[in-house]
């Protein structure tokens, strides 16, 4: 196999340093933790700018109740503690921006895709450990400069996570020297990106490497589990669709700092004025270089939350997941669809009947390898000796959630319906509910699950029963509400929360059920947050390797797994769910066990 | 606990798959560049077709130095290929010559680029003069910088990263034949970008 | 591709590439003398210019890269690359055409006449 003929017999000895194993580690055990702990700091930090604009929803120009927080922020943020609507666009923009690169995606491929991928593929680390640990390093990187994007003058970006020129491009351009155009809000956005988009670009490459080239013996396509097959969609779906969107924020970045017009058309006037750029260029080609990646994203944020449901539920019904080759070809065929639906987000746009009809011909057919993988989840708890743990409650109110987040997808695609629903809360409604319940609710499960293999220490059962009951029922309350003001006419991303329109005025009340909601779902994840640094300091240690009698190969490793994950590699015999066989002696038969005699 | 991971593959071929770890790596790699400059020639045909005017390459750009420019990166080609062929050959002395020659043909193809950049900034022509110019900056800019980053990668393999050689020779192999992936794909765009901006006709004009 | 080669098949190799080079420089001379030929069309001289650099491409692609010899999984790789390379210029570029009430551009679709709006200056 391969040559031993390096010259580290003389390291063999070297413990590596404190640097070396705590901050630059190749480890994809530690990385991954490094990318959980960073993702889940930035989703808390997400969560409070938004649980900060539900005020202004709810309580439109009413002051801020926290003096505290209100001198902190400023008065050209908060004058007089009522938020400025330049502010509340920023906290719109970069909540967006923060959950989705700088949350979601780290935690979902990150966090679990390194930790979890090589160990269930039977591999002693990822295919190229430096690179990896450059891929957090770079991400790390563009979290802080979108973080520090707040403190520059004029505030972070404000044009919306989308940032659709030419308001991205006009917004607080900065002054005539180089680095104040460059240190503004937008360019900065614009500057973290092409971070975060190099950080996923790198990881994507290893984990495909790693799950084609470092499966263990025996470990065939067919016998993968199916969050190994969900994160190579989704790996795929990042090595190809977000190159375009690093050329256009690049592009948008030129126009802003060097004057170019790549997003700017001839003739804009802005502010009475006409702007004295060479114009020609055309604000639709970013809408189409941004959607050609966002949508793919959006599939990006939920194919590792079903692999990780995959997981729970087969684990926590004791029987193998319904319909797998189904789930993997839906997968593999979702992952495809994704690129060829971008332009039902520019519906309204003015593109012609034709391309209108073709995209929402392809948004209808992708909506049935979605409903294929839901269904055979819910199919896979019939017959199931069903275990209610923690985890296994994230995962199945998660089918629903996705459920109601997929459906409420269905009058957005039809274009002659979105002309109604469009950029209002109905959209808003729609995408949360498929990531937050949906997305985030998986996430956790996997959180919950996999906590005694990382720490080898077990959740609190009751402090996670509180957690997640408060959650569901607090996030329903947040976005529920969402679909009847978006029917209602409210249009998203409005200061006042629709405060000046006669269409809005019956749903107004809303606003005060959904921030309540918002506030009391910030504080069930106080709850999360107790029990995961309590578990960690003092928390009941898990009975074994193996404490939810799991059968994948993570499970077969000591715990917490050492560098090198397995005392010796694996050979897997067997499927990846093979719980109640018949004539087995116990109800689980992991991979690596050889077919009894 | 110390113990050295070994990660299989990295110089001999998977049996299944015929390949090592850095080469999928990298191909996939380039498909995701192949991405990156298609969405920037996208952008060129849009902005083009949704022009009135759109200037002649010919008349405001250098074509004999991009010409020049185009030979030298072809010939880089060549010498990047040899050197790995000469490593097959186990002739590390011709490895060395031939990636040397790979690197100083890199250098000058920046050389030129400078030159014309010059020219051009000179002249008073930016990327904020016309769409034209800023799509020039833009692509020829971005594969400026690929070849900087390719040279910075065949340098280290010149130099410091030739040690493993004498340690892991096979496995040094892959790794300049991964390189020269790299290197002839930065070459391929330059193929298509060439005759793109400076060689096709103007409109309306 | 990493298995080792006899010293003779390495020279044939070394032969083969230079003999590309030559290719390549004969195909770089053609695409500039050809762009000098201003008679026909901007479709055609973007056809030609696609197929010169088209075979160019392939020869670097298919020797300099070993393409011709590579393994399913690569191709594969590539062919769907390719595939939403193709879509992303193509869909794009009917956008062009494709709008409501008005047509310009590439593909001419059957539409319902429309004046554009023109708003009054304030």
């Amino acid at each position: 196999m391969s040559a031993h003929t390096h010259d580290h017999e003389h390291h063999a000895a070297h413990e590596p340093g404190f640097v070396r194993k705590y901050i630059f580690s190749t480890d994809h055990k530690w990385i991954g933790i490094q990318y959980g702990v960073t993702s889940l700091v930035f989703l808390f930090f997400g969560f409070c700018l938004v649980m900060l604009m539900r005020w202004q929803l709810a309580y439109p120009g009413v002051a801020f109740p926290i003096g505290f927080i209100n001198q902190w922020l400023g008065e050209a943020r908060m004058p007089g503690g009522v938020m400025a609507p330049e502010f509340y666009n920023q906290l719109g923009a970069m909540h967006g921006t923060i959950m989705v690169f700088l949350g979601v995606v780290p935690l979902a491929v990150g966090a679990f895709g390194n930790y979890l991928v090589p160990l269930q593929v039977g591999a002693q680390d990822m295919a190229f450990p430096k690179l990896n640990m450059s891929s957090y390093w770079v991400y790390f990187i563009g979290g802080v400069i979108m973080v520090l994007s707040f403190f520059v003058p004029g505030g972070a970006a404000q044009s919306g996570w989308t940032s659709y020129s030419p308001l991205a491009n006009v917004t607080v351009t900065g002054g005539t020297e180089l680095i104040s155009r460059l240190l503004t809000g937008q360019s900065m956005w614009l500057l973290g990106m092409v971070f975060l988009i190099t950080s996923s670009l790198l990881g994507s490459v290893n984990i495909i490497v790693t799950i084609v080239q470092l499966r263990a013996p025996g470990l065939t396509w067919m016998r993968l589990p199916f969050l190994v097959w969900a994160q190579l969609v989704t790996s795929f779906l990042l090595l190809l669709a977000f190159p375009p969107l690093e050329a256009a924020g690049i592009m948008q970045l030129c126009d802003r700092v060097l004057g170019s017009s790549f997003f700017l058309p001839s003739g804009l006037v802005v502010s009475g004025k006409e702007l004295a750029v060479s114009g020609g260029g055309s604000a639709l080609l970013w809408q189409h270089l941004f959607w050609f990646l966002a949508h793919p994203e959006v599939y990006v944020l939920i194919l590792p939350a079903l692999g990780i449901v995959g997981e729970v539920i087969a684990n926590n019904t004791r029987k193998p997941l319904w319909g797998y080759k189904s789930l993997v070809y839906a997968t593999i065929f979702l992952g495809f669809m994704s690129f060829v639906v971008w332009a039902h987000h520019m519906f309204l746009t003015g593109m012609g009947t034709t391309i209108n009809a073709f995209f929402q011909t392809t948004t209808m057919i992708i909506s049935v390898p979605s409903i294929v993988i839901l269904s055979a989840l819910i199919l896979s708890l019939w017959g199931g000796s069903i275990r209610f743990t923690v985890p296994m409650l994230f995962a199945l109110a998660f089918l629903p959630m996705f459920g109601i987040g997929g459906l409420t997808g269905l009058p957005l695609g039809l274009a002659t319906a979105d002309i109604h629903l469009h950029d209002t809360y109905y959209v808003i409604g729609h995408f949360h509910y498929v990531v937050a319940p949906g997305s985030l609710f998986a996430l956790f499960a996997g959180i919950y699950f996999w906590f005694p293999k990382v720490t080898g220490r077990k959740l609190n059962e009751t402090l996670g029963r509180v957690h997640f009951w408060v959650s569901l029922i607090a996030i329903n309350g947040v976005f529920m509400p969402m679909f009847i003001q978006g029917m209602a006419g409210v249009s998203r991303r409005l200061y006042d929360g629709g405060l000046v329109y006669l269409h809005a005025q019956d749903v107004l009340v809303l606003n005060k059920v959904m921030s309540h909601s918002a506030w009391l779902l910030g504080a069930a994840q106080l709850v999360f947050v107790i029990n995961f640094f309590w578990t960690i300091w003092a928390g009941k240690k898990a009975e074994n390797d193996n404490p939810w009698d799991a059968t994948t190969l993570e499970w077969a490793t000591p715990t917490p797994p050492p560098h090198g994950n397995f005392i010796e590699i694996p050979t897997v015999y067997r499927g990846p769910y093979e719980y109640s066989v018949p004539g087995a002696k116990r109800d689980f038969t992991p991979q690596h066990v050889a077919k009894e005699a | 606990m110390s113990a050295e991971i070994v990660i299989p593959y990295n110089d001999t071929d998977r049996p299944d798959t015929g390949l090592y770890n850095a080469k999928l790596g990298v191909w996939l790699f380039l498909a995701s560049e192949v991405m990156l400059f298609g969405a920037l020639f996208s952008t060129y045909i849009l902005l083009r077709v949704g022009a009135d005017k759109w200037e002649h390459g010919a008349e405001i750009l250098n074509v004999p130095l991009a010409t020049l420019n185009t030979m030298v990166l072809i010939a880089s080609s060549v010498t990047m290929v040899l050197s790995w062929a000469a490593l097959k050959a186990k002739n590390f002395p011709r490895y060395r010559l031939c990636m040397g020659l790979t690197f100083l043909a890199g250098i000058g193809f920046l050389i030129i680029k400078s030159l014309e950049y010059k020219a051009k900034f000179d002249h008073g022509l930016s990327p904020a003069t016309s769409t034209f110019m800023a799509i020039y900056f833009m692509m020829t800019g971005l594969h400026a910088l690929h070849v900087i980053g390719g040279m910075i990668v065949n340098g280290y393999l010149l130099g410091p990263g030739a040690k493993m050689w004498h340690t892991e020779p096979r496995r040094f192999t892959n790794r300049i034949e991964v390189a020269g992936l790299y290197w002839h794909f930065v070459d391929l765009v330059w193929i298509f970008l060439f005759p793109t901006l400076y060689l096709l006709p103007g409109k309306g004009m | 591709m990493s298995a080792d080669h006899h010293p003779e098949a390495i020279k044939k190799q070394v032969g083969l590439y230079w003999k590309i080079f030559w290719a390549l420089t004969v195909g770089t001379v053609l695409t500039v003398a050809v762009s000098f030929f201003h008679h026909w069309g901007v479709y055609v001289a973007v056809i030609v210019a696609l197929i010169i650099a088209v075979a160019k491409g392939t020869l670097v692609a298919g020797y300099f890269m070993h393409l011709f010899h590579e393994v399913k999984w690569i191709h594969g790789t590539l062919l769907l690359t390719g595939f939403f390379f193709v879509v992303l210029m193509a869909l794009v570029l009917w956008t062009t055409s494709d709008q409501a009430g008005r047509q310009t551009g590439v593909f001419d679709v059957p539409q319902r006449h429309v004046e554009p709006h023109k708003t009054e200056a304030h």
